[in-house]
């Protein structure tokens, strides 16, 4: 008898640690990997921290903090090799870029309204952060198909969200990165929310994950929570990618323990149920449990690696906060390769506007 | 130097380069196997395989974002629409991203990348596909537009957009791809972006034009020329960056000034042209600045588009009336 639905039967996302911190299968990371991907997730929980506490104070501009989702965010990251991969991201990745090697103070001057936050270092393989959601997708899928054409290694890693899933750019990519076999893993951050609105109103698939199929490309479906997972799913994307073997779309399941942002209040949409859905699931916690619980990581080294988080937090703000104002000259900047009569007029024009 | 017609020297000059430039990819719909709906890239994917020649997914916004990610990646696309008309799927890539990505990146990624798309109309196409909206692109900060009217300058032209770092959106005339026949040096040049060029010397009245606009002007200036009025036709052939002292000079040099485009009334190109000229000419005018366009109205079914695109008995009445305003 013909199907005319998908299947409904519910799905539970790839695990390797429990809520506890305890392992239930075997991975692919060793210790001084987790550590080091726990000092991400730690740096940027304590960025964001800083970030939104300025940002209360007048003293820092409208951010998305990455809270809740960090376990997420850094085992898609530590699957990748920034000296051969690329990021496109969306804008609530901040480990990932760092890792990557963007500077956090320019991340901290971008939110601030610095023209500096938009500098990245020539050696750094990251697109812009993008705003416009899923326009990084397109991009993603060409410059994959690009460095394959180029018979380079590399592989691209993209962010998106699941209120971004609903974009025809999603679709558009999906199907041509299907097409063209591209080196691309398109990692879906399920985290709930498309700011006020809750997942169940972007789809009626079972999963996001579940859509790979229509895009006859891989998916996978994964506790975003769960840092060893996330790793483990995304380390075999990204093999697959490099070996030639075409595009995965994989779905993390994770929670957006803030605000969408610094503008947003959660409180008019998200219920105590909602709460009480997700206590006991912090991606920190759980991975400190782990690196506890294995000898890996002791008092002495949790606050060691506090401070130097603290550190490097207070040392980028520093930068930031002490970068002189940019001039109108950073309006004209970087439009165009080959500027012109007109467009030079103008900068003068601005620059002696200034003056006055 | 041989004649050819404008498709010919735009299929030739994407050869060239092709072959010149490992780099160079084109990417769009049915430009492979078919040679493109209007025969511009055949022949290319028998040649430089269907790894640099593609037949994309039927999906504009992916087929310019694909090929913003190309660019960044370091090939060189060269990114067909198949008509402009349709580039409203591909507005966000093209305005937002495209346009933007060097500046968003403060010079981190350049955007060698050229969009070519065939617009305007007069070829009796269905619905939708005829549209001149070279005024959206125009106002996209970061993207340079040229529109060629001649078989030699598409080469030029064509050269010109792959050799610059900046995107360009490089506009054909659906009208001129096989009607427009001129000779076409067999060296390769290039016609520099930004440089508008006086086609036809005149003294009474200038008339700025672009792509197919331009033919139309050098003929009813053959026939003004029978009614003793000497038109001097200045070909824009650049949009952005705009020849601002071209345009100044052919408009002093006669004092009376029409702008000839395709688009609506209301916000098209010849609005930008008209504030330029006052700003510029002030002075040397003798009568208003006028436009002779499309009414603000959608482009019709084809039955009716000859009432829609300027033709050269408007051109001729308008400018003959022109003549007749005094100060």
């Amino acid at each position: 008898m013909t199907r005319f639905t998908p299947p409904h039967e519910a799905v539970e996302p790839f695990r390797l640690l429990d809520t506890a911190g305890e392992l239930l299968g075997e991975t692919q990371m060793s210790a001084a990997e987790i550590l080091e991907s726990f000092e991400w997730m730690l740096l940027t929980r304590t960025f964001d921290e800083k970030a939104t506490s300025l940002q209360r104070q007048g003293r820092f501009g409208t951010f998305s903090s990455v809270r809740g989702q960090e376990a997420s965010v850094v085992g898609a990251a530590s699957a990748l090799d920034p000296a051969r991969d690329w990021i496109a991201p969306q804008y609530r990745e901040l480990p990932a870029i760092l890792r990557h090697g963007m500077p956090l103070e320019n991340f901290a001057l971008y939110f601030m309204g610095h023209p500096g936050g938009c500098v990245i270092p020539d050696h750094v393989r990251i697109l812009p952060i993008q705003i416009s959601l899923a326009a990084q997708l397109p991009q993603a899928v060409g410059v994959a198909w690009g460095l394959q054409r180029q018979r380079t290694d590399g592989v691209v890693a993209t962010f998106v969200g699941d209120g971004a899933s609903s974009e025809g750019d999603f679709h558009e990519s999906l199907n041509l990165a299907g097409v063209a076999k591209a080196p691309v893993v398109f990692f879906l951050q399920n985290n709930g929310w498309a700011i006020s609105t809750p997942r169940a109103k972007q789809t009626a698939a079972r999963t996001f994950a579940d859509r790979a199929a229509g895009y006859g490309i891989h998916g996978a479906y994964v506790d975003g929570n769960d840092l060893l997972a996330v790793n483990a799913v995304m380390t075999e994307a990204v093999e697959r990618a490099r070996a030639g073997d075409g595009p995965t779309l994989i779905e993390s399941l994770t929670w957006r323990a803030g605000a969408h942002n610094t503008a947003d209040d959660p409180t008019k949409y998200v219920t105590a149920a909602d709460h009480e859905a997700w206590a006991g699931t912090d991606p920190v916690e759980r991975v400190e449990a782990y690196l506890r619980s294995t000898g890996s990581l002791d008092d002495d080294g949790y606050e060691a690696i506090r401070h130097r988080c603290a550190d490097e937090v207070d040392r980028a703000l520093g930068v930031a906060q002490s970068t002189p104002a940019a001039t109108s000259g950073a309006l004209f900047d970087h439009v165009y390769a080959e500027p012109f009569a007109r467009f030079d007029a103008q900068r003068e024009a601005w620059r002696q506007m200034q003056e006055v | 130097m041989a004649v050819k017609t404008m498709v010919e020297s735009i299929r030739e000059t994407l050869a060239d380069e092709m072959a010149r430039d490992g780099r160079v990819m084109v990417i769009g719909e049915d430009v492979g196997q078919l040679g493109g709906v209007f025969r511009a890239t055949e022949g290319l994917q028998a040649r430089f395989g269907a790894d640099r020649v593609v037949d994309m997914p039927l999906a504009e916004g992916v087929i310019v974002g694909a090929g913003l990610g190309l660019a960044m990646s370091g090939m060189r696309p060269v990114v067909e629409i198949q008509f402009l008309g349709f580039g409203h799927q591909a507005f966000h890539q093209i305005g937002q991203q495209v346009a933007r990505l060097r500046y968003r990146s403060a010079g981190r990624h350049s955007v060698p990348m050229v969009i070519r798309a065939p617009f305007g109309g007069g070829v009796r196409t269905p619905e939708l596909h005829s549209d001149a909206f070279e005024a959206f692109y125009a106002h996209c900060p970061g993207l340079k537009v040229v529109a060629p009217s001649t078989a030699h300058d598409a080469k030029g032209l064509l050269n010109a957009a792959l050799d610059t770092d900046d995107p360009v959106l490089y506009l054909e005339p659906l009208k001129g791809y096989r009607l427009q026949r001129d000779e076409v040096p067999e060296d390769r040049f290039t016609v520099p972006i930004g440089k508008a060029q006086v086609v036809r010397e005149g003294t009474d009245v200038t008339i700025v034009a672009w792509s197919a606009a331009v033919q139309l002007a050098l003929k009813a200036a053959d026939e003004l020329a029978a009614d003793g009025i000497s038109a001097h036709v200045l070909d824009l052939r650049s949009l952005v960056p705009l020849d601002v002292t071209g345009v100044a000079d052919a408009v002093s040099a006669t004092g009376r000034a029409v702008i000839l485009h395709e688009a609506p009334l209301t916000g098209g190109f010849g609005a930008e042209l008209a504030a330029t000229i006052q700003q510029e000419c002030f002075y040397d005018l003798l009568a208003p600045v006028h436009r002779i366009t499309a009414p603000d109205t959608p482009y019709p079914l084809a039955g009716i588009e000859e009432a829609y695109v300027p033709d050269q008995a408007r051109v001729v009445r308008e400018v003959t009336a022109l003549m007749e305003v005094a100060p």
